[in-house]
């Protein structure tokens, strides 16, 4: 997830305290994973030394979250190309899932029983977010169905690759 | 959810072959009473005749299977006929409607088998048309329906007679993900609220991802695992 360009974005929409971006950003992209506000303070404190953002002069009643953040021409632009471009197609792919069952093969363990257990592991986890969406609002379901997308696809790949294991195996070993 | 005491129906050790194609292998399985599970595994591994065998289609050529502490297994057709039309209800993937008569009509033919008289089966049908979503179809024929909604239709039909058990094989198979989905919200909604028993064939884990539990099927044999919690 790109963090700084997302708060841009956020930024883009409408100028902005820092607690109140890192609230819009939990509640649209992050529920349940909420940002630490350290870190969207430094974020903001690197798109304003990049000329992204520019900080306002601290409004009365002072502390830290008193201050407003404007996104520049610069942030703009950023946050504009950003948008219309394709995200790296193999951002997701599952290396560790791959990974341990090449090792797993050239070290002659069982790896048909771990896959299984992966298998039971994502369907559990679909199970929690079929009740997230069951129960959510839109924008909650549209992140469980993309999360549940996600499985589907390790899950197709767990299944023909154990269908698949005598050859691999064979394959690994040599 | 354990444990053959509270099981509605089990299977044990049942053997299975059409002709020489051995489709059951020692295949063991029991559902809790008011349990969704879900039956899942590769094509050909033997669910489908699972299904058959727990719902009394079939008969095992050895192993034993139970309903409610009786031996299915053992009865004879016009007995597991009865059980069938009397405590179980069917879903298919498709055509399964009967297409020269109306939705109201099929949703009300369990109920008019059982006995019912058609006045007050057809008014006990016509009751699931708005829980489900279906205002307005009552007078429709399969033909004039969407997959969605002959899917529908026919969850309808099959929760009725308000059966103890609902048998369902690739409920969704046919419908894109959007519309298996609604209908396995509808499923999933209808048997809990009738405390149905609910056995479910899928290849799709998010219609797995619909019930309590699932089991996977491969070779003819059933495997159900269980995450370990380990760590902290
Ligand atoms: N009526 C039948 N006649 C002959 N073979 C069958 C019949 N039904 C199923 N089989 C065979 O039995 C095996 C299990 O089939 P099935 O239970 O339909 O699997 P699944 O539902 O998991 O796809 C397969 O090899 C299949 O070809
Ligand atoms: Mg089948």
């Amino acid at each position: 997830m790109n963090v700084p360009l997302t708060l841009l974005g956020l930024l883009e929409r409408q100028s902005s305290h820092g607690y109140d971006l890192k609230r819009d950003y939990d509640t649209y992209f992050s529920p349940g994973k909420p940002l630490l506000l350290g870190q969207v303070y430094s974020t903001l404190g690197r798109l304003a030394r990049d000329g992204k953002v520019v900080v306002g002069a601290a409004e009365p009643g002072a502390g830290p979250d008193r201050k407003r953040y404007v996104i520049t021409e610069r942030g703009a632009t950023e946050v504009e190309v950003w948008l219309t471009e394709p995200v790296e197609t193999e951002q997701h792919l599952q290396t560790e899932l791959f990974t341990k069952v090449v090792l797993a093969l050239m070290l002659g363990r069982d790896a048909s029983a771990y896959l299984d257990l992966q298998r039971t592991a994502h369907v559990a986890r679909m199970r929690e977010l079929t009740e997230i969406k069951r129960t959510g609002l839109l924008i909650d379901k549209l992140l469980a169905d993309h999360s549940m997308f996600r499985l589907e696809a390790d899950l197709r790949w767990i299944d023909v690759t154990q269908a698949r294991l005598g050859a691999l195996a064979e394959e690994v070993r040599k | 959810m354990t444990g053959s005491t509270t099981a509605l129906i089990e299977a044990r050790d049942v053997v299975l072959s059409f002709g020489q194609t051995p489709a059951l292998r020692g295949a063991d399985l029991s559902v809790a009473a008011g349990e969704i599970l879900a039956v899942m595994g590769p094509s050909g591994s033997g669910k489908s005749t699972l299904l058959h065998c727990m719902a009394g289609i079939l008969v095992p050529d050895s192993g034993e299977v139970l309903f409610d502490g009786r031996r299915v297994d053992r009865m004879r057709e016009p007995e597991r006929s009865e059980l069938r039309r009397d405590r179980f209800g069917f879903v298919f993937q498709f055509g399964q409607l009967v297409p020269e008569l109306t939705a109201e009509e099929n949703v009300a033919m369990p109920l008019l088998l059982g006995g019912a008289r058609r006045g007050p089966a057809l008014a006990e049908a016509r009751g699931w048309f708005p829980r489900l979503g279906l205002d307005g179809l009552e007078g429709r024929r399969s033909g004039e329906l969407s997959g969605g909604q002959a899917q529908r239709v026919a969850l309808a039909r099959a929760m009725a007679a308000r059966p103890d058990v609902l048998f369902a094989d690739e409920p969704t198979g046919s419908l894109d993900s959007l519309t298996g989905e609604q209908v396995m919200e509808l499923l999933v909604d209808a048997v809990r609220e009738n405390g149905t028993t609910a056995v479910i064939v899928t290849h799709e884990a998010r219609v797995a991802a619909c019930a309590d539990r699932e089991v996977m099927v491969r070779d003819g044999k059933v495997t159900s695992l269980r995450l370990e919690r380990t760590g902290p």
